[in-house]
């Protein structure tokens, strides 16, 4: 599973880094970490226009958020 | 938990609400046109406090104290305050300098672009039009690889050292209100007439503002997120609110008699279209650049990003120079040494942007 790790970048970084990810095409499975609810959410609906699904977790530090897309 | 105020409709809706009230605050005594300017309210701090000594545009703004401290509010209450800093501050420094100079070249940030247009004022379409083409020069940089660095987690304080310095402004004003015909109270300067002197009661604006605030950081409202990501994604999310905001500031001006189409005459603008247009593109790559709208800074800077507070005050010295060195314009044109700045900082936004594309560890 490829990680795409966002955390501490800002808008539009992590969406840009998940769509390249996701356009590279050889992955069916991606792990992204971001460190705020804006690039979540920002994420989230990316992943979602390119007709992934995802699922998204806190990480155990409250650090941020794991989410874990597959491709439908 | 759900927040409604980040899905499609809900930012529709945050952008409607501040299309109204910027209306309503220029109908309660702020400028013409000028509900709401992020630049041209930070500009009127910067006078405030001495920064610059143009006469006539000086306040100490409670909107933008109250954005700030609605944003604060909304982040601690929804668990969303993180404080963090260290995305290359001073890069972020230099770009909110020149993004208050190509504002004040316009007159206006994108907020206010966005109510001229609504307003009736036909020289804001060049703004925009200058806006879109500056953030697409942004994004341009963006894909092939610009980026400032990550941020670092902070200090809880840390994150509270900017809601604590808006504070401080807040109790200055409260100390030293503005006194009619007085152009100085203690420490704060103020404006006798002109812009300065046009403002809606403290209490109105600080209701307002911390309204404003809190809705926005929960929607990350985003004036040039909006084009920035249709341009760049083809996305429509954060478009919506800005569609939203001229819509119904457009109606609410209709309503309360303040819509008057024209180019000529406008209320704080000029019309040299040129520089309305290259003035706002200089602005929008710097916004670009630096990852928000001036409005969206004030917002993250609330949630404790210590890299956008750093804008603000970029912004805040940057219209300290526009006024002291004669670059910023007035309703007869722009200033003496406009077009100077206006290049120096388009040659320092691309010098910021072609050079800083270092691999992000």
């Amino acid at each position: 599973m490829k990680l795409v790790d966002a955390r501490g970048l800002s808008c539009p970084q992590p969406v840009l880094m998940t769509l390249d990810a996701i356009k590279e095409g050889n992955e069916d499975e991606l792990e992204v970490l971001v460190d705020t609810d804006t690039s979540r959410e920002n994420v989230l609906r990316a992943v979602t226009s390119q007709g992934w699904k995802y699922d998204a977790v806190a990480n155990e530090d409250d650090d941020g958020f794991r989410v874990i897309c597959t491709r439908e | 938990m759900k927040n409604i105020f980040a899905t499609r409709w809900g930012v529709i809706a945050v952008g409607a609400g501040i299309g109204i009230l910027a209306a309503l605050l220029q109908k309660w005594g702020n400028p013409g046109n000028m509900g709401i300017c992020v630049a041209c309210f930070e500009r009127d701090i910067a006078g405030a406090v001495g920064i610059h000594r143009a006469a006539a545009v000086q306040y100490m703004r409670p909107e933008i104290i109250a954005f700030v401290l609605g944003s604060f509010g909304s982040a601690f209450l929804s668990k969303e305050f993180r404080p963090r800093s260290g995305s290359s501050p001073f890069v972020r420094f230099v770009l909110g300098v020149f993004a208050m100079i190509g504002s004040l070249v316009f007159l206006g940030c994108p907020w206010r672009a966005l109510l001229r247009l609504a307003g009736g004022d036909g020289n804001a379409i060049l703004g925009i039009l200058g806006l879109v083409f500056g953030v697409w020069i942004g994004t341009r940089f963006l894909k092939g690889g610009y980026n400032l660095g990550r941020t670092q987690k902070n200090h809880f304080s840390a994150g509270l050292l900017f809601p604590l310095v808006m504070g401080g402004l807040l109790v200055l004003l409260l100390i030293y209100p503005p006194v009619a015909g007085e152009s100085k109270n203690g420490v704060l300067f103020f404006s006798v007439t002109g812009p300065g002197a046009m403002n809606a009661p403290i209490v109105v604006s600080l209701v307002v503002g911390l309204i404003i605030g809190f809705v926005a950081q929960r929607s990350r409202f985003c004036t040039m997120g909006a084009f920035r990501d249709v341009i760049l994604f083809r996305q429509t999310h954060l478009f919506g609110g800005v569609v939203a905001l001229v819509v119904s500031a457009f109606v609410a001006n209709t309503v309360l008699g303040q819509f008057k189409p024209g180019f000529a005459g406008q209320p704080v603008a000029h019309t040299m279209w040129l520089w309305n247009f290259l003035g706002m593109s200089l602005a929008g790559l710097a916004f670009a650049l630096a990852g928000g709208c001036p409005g969206r800074q004030l917002f993250l800077a609330g949630e404790g990003n210590g890299d956008s507070a750093v804008f603000v005050l970029g912004m805040i010295v940057g219209a300290g120079f526009a006024h002291n060195f004669g670059l910023a314009s007035s309703p007869h044109g722009i200033g003496l040494h406009g077009m100077a700045a206006v290049i120096v900082g388009l040659f320092v936004c691309l010098f910021i942007g072609f050079t800083m594309r270092k691999r992000i560890a």
